[in-house]
């Protein structure tokens, strides 16, 4: 098999054709600033809130409460360090999860050097939040409570709404980073008290660069990005009209596919974790069996490092991804397998696979055996193997 | 991000295995930061190291550095695979990414290790070996947000 087999769609998707179609005419022909007065231009402002009307209904918000930003990083930035300013009057603790993408642990980190305390909530070996927890570390001065929609690395989703209800009963904003989750699976806002999400649209068959962040109305938060009065004031900056049609487009065909796609990826992904676990021996799989994303499939092979194996699965044409700490640059692996337990030598040695619906059930299988044919060479060249197998 | 060479000794890794009442094993490295290395050397009365055989766990730069200091130290003698540094590694493969050098020094003290086995076992003290530490760890950077 010569051609490419794309396994890393939580790192990024194919933009679809369909979406690329409906940005062009945006590049060239139309390509005013939605600003301007003449009508050439503001037809632009009417392509942008369309975009945005889509994107809230698939939210279950209002259309004045979603707000275009440059990706999901930008939109998580300034969900926790502009509320955390604007309601500095009321306190200075955030309360967070181990498991973040670092998008927001990072912009935690940056403020608890500024002064803000943030509490790091653990999750369960599966990776799921302890809700007793949560409540037990809310404080007369927390502000903020951001937890993650769904995890990037294990596919956990989290219990959001009940997040939400405790937030609300303790009258604390609720931000969540959707960025795996929006368009994959439910969500309402509403229903599920959220104040704040972000999302993006290369994660769901959308353009690079491009993202958005809910601010349920009546929240108080300043803006990150001072200048023009662009997104009502709050996110400045020449609209992407492109990007922002793509995002609309590509939000558009996700909603409208949701159901089949989820059983598609769900039925291809059981199959896969199925194989792997059966026929590959000392394999685990990480997060928890149910409650992930349709798309996500998350290993540890025992005695091998990750970053080996995705070489040589790239070797054989298929992109993958893993919490080894080789591919990041840094010495420790995930925070996330840390998080859910794992011992430092099996962090090393984790693979995500993540699907998409244009995956197929050969491709599946090809892949099965080459992580067999991987797994067992690097075993066999593998110190820690070679110790177990005395052992026994 | 590996350079040709690094890919074909991670690929094709030469002397990989283990020997039989070897003449010196050395493991070093740690779990924990991913990369473990273990060298066997067979080496004969006249202190000329006859063959070498490496286990790694670790990523692609490990196992190229492993491979190919199995590769340096073949027929060489003891006092001239002591010669043998990280550097050297590191230019036989043509250069390894900044975050990888570890991975060099890790396949230096492999090699230092196991002559320090052989020199216990023989009761023998070699010039210029030093007791290899069982644990490399970089410092590590601390970034600033």
């Amino acid at each position: 098999m010569e051609k490419k087999i794309y396994l890393d769609n939580a790192a990024t998707t194919r933009t679809r054709p369909e979406v690329v179609d409906a940005m062009l005419p945006y590049f060239t022909e139309k390509f005013g600033n939605p600003s301007s007065v003449y009508e050439f231009a503001s037809q632009n402002k009417k392509a942008v809130d369309e975009a945005r009307g889509t994107i809230a209904k698939a939210l279950g918000a209002d259309i004045t409460e979603v707000y275009f930003t440059g990706g999901g990083t930008e939109a998580d930035n300034w969900a926790i360090k502009a509320t955390a300013e604007a309601y500095k009057a009321k306190g200075n603790h955030i309360i967070t999860t181990k498991i973040e993408h670092h998008a927001v642990l990072h912009t935690c980190e940056y403020l608890e050097k500024n002064g803000y305390e943030v509490t790091y909530l653990d999750v369960d070996e599966y990776g799921i939040v302890k809700l007793d927890q949560l409540e037990k570390a809310i404080k007369p001065t927390t502000i903020l409570i951001t937890i993650m929609f769904a995890n990037n690395e294990i596919g956990t989703i989290q219990p959001i709404k009940e997040i939400g209800e405790i937030a609300k009963r303790n009258k604390i904003l609720f931000h969540t980073d959707a960025v795996q989750a929006f368009a994959q699976v439910d969500i309402n806002v509403n229903d599920m008290g959220i104040d704040m999400l972000s999302a993006s649209a290369h994660k769901l068959n959308g353009p690079k660069g491009i993202g958005f962040l809910y601010i349920k109305k009546g929240v108080k938060i300043r803006s990150l990005i001072h200048g023009g009065a662009q997104e009502r004031q709050r996110r400045a900056g020449t609209e992407n009209v492109p990007g922002v049609v793509g995002f609309g487009k590509a939000v558009e065909i996700a909603m409208a596919t949701m159901e089949d796609r989820a059983k598609k990826e769900i039925e291809l992904r059981d199959y896969l974790i199925k194989r792997v676990l059966a026929e590959v021996p000392y394999t685990r799989l990480n997060g928890d069996r149910v409650k992930r994303l349709p798309n996500n499939a998350n290993f540890s092979f025992q005695f091998i490092e990750g970053e080996s194996l995705l070489i040589m699965l790239d070797m054989n044409h298929i992109c993958a991804s893993s919490g080894s700490a080789c591919t990041s640059g840094s010495l420790d692996p995930s925070h996330v397998l840390l998080a859910i337990g794992l011992p430092h030598e099996i962090a090393h040695g984790s693979l995500r696979l993540t699907l998409s619906e244009d995956n197929t059930v050969e491709e599946i299988d090809y892949t099965v055996e080459k992580i067999k044919e991987i797994v067992d060479k690097l075993r066999k060249m593998s110190p820690l193997y070679e110790d177990f197998t005395r052992k026994r | 991000m590996y350079t040709e060479k690094v890919m074909d000794h991670f690929s094709n890794p030469r002397n990989v295995g283990e020997i039989e009442n070897a003449s010196g094993v050395g493991t070093v490295g740690n779990a924990k930061c991913g990369d473990i290395m273990r060298m066997y050397l067979d080496i004969d009365e006249t202190g000329v190291i006859q063959d070498v055989k490496f286990k790694t766990f670790g990523c692609g730069a490990a196992v190229a550095t492993s491979s190919m200091a199995t590769e340096l130290v073949k027929g060489k003698t003891v006092e001239e695979a002591l010669k043998i540094t990280n550097k050297s590694v590191m230019e036989a493969l043509d250069g390894l990414p900044p975050v990888k050098v570890h991975c060099s020094l890790l396949a230096e003290e492999a090699i230092h290790a196991a002559l320090w086995d052989y020199a216990e076992k023989n009761n023998i003290k070699i010039e210029g070996l030093e007791k290899p530490k069982s644990d490399i760890h970089e410092e590590e950077e601390t970034i600033e947000y």
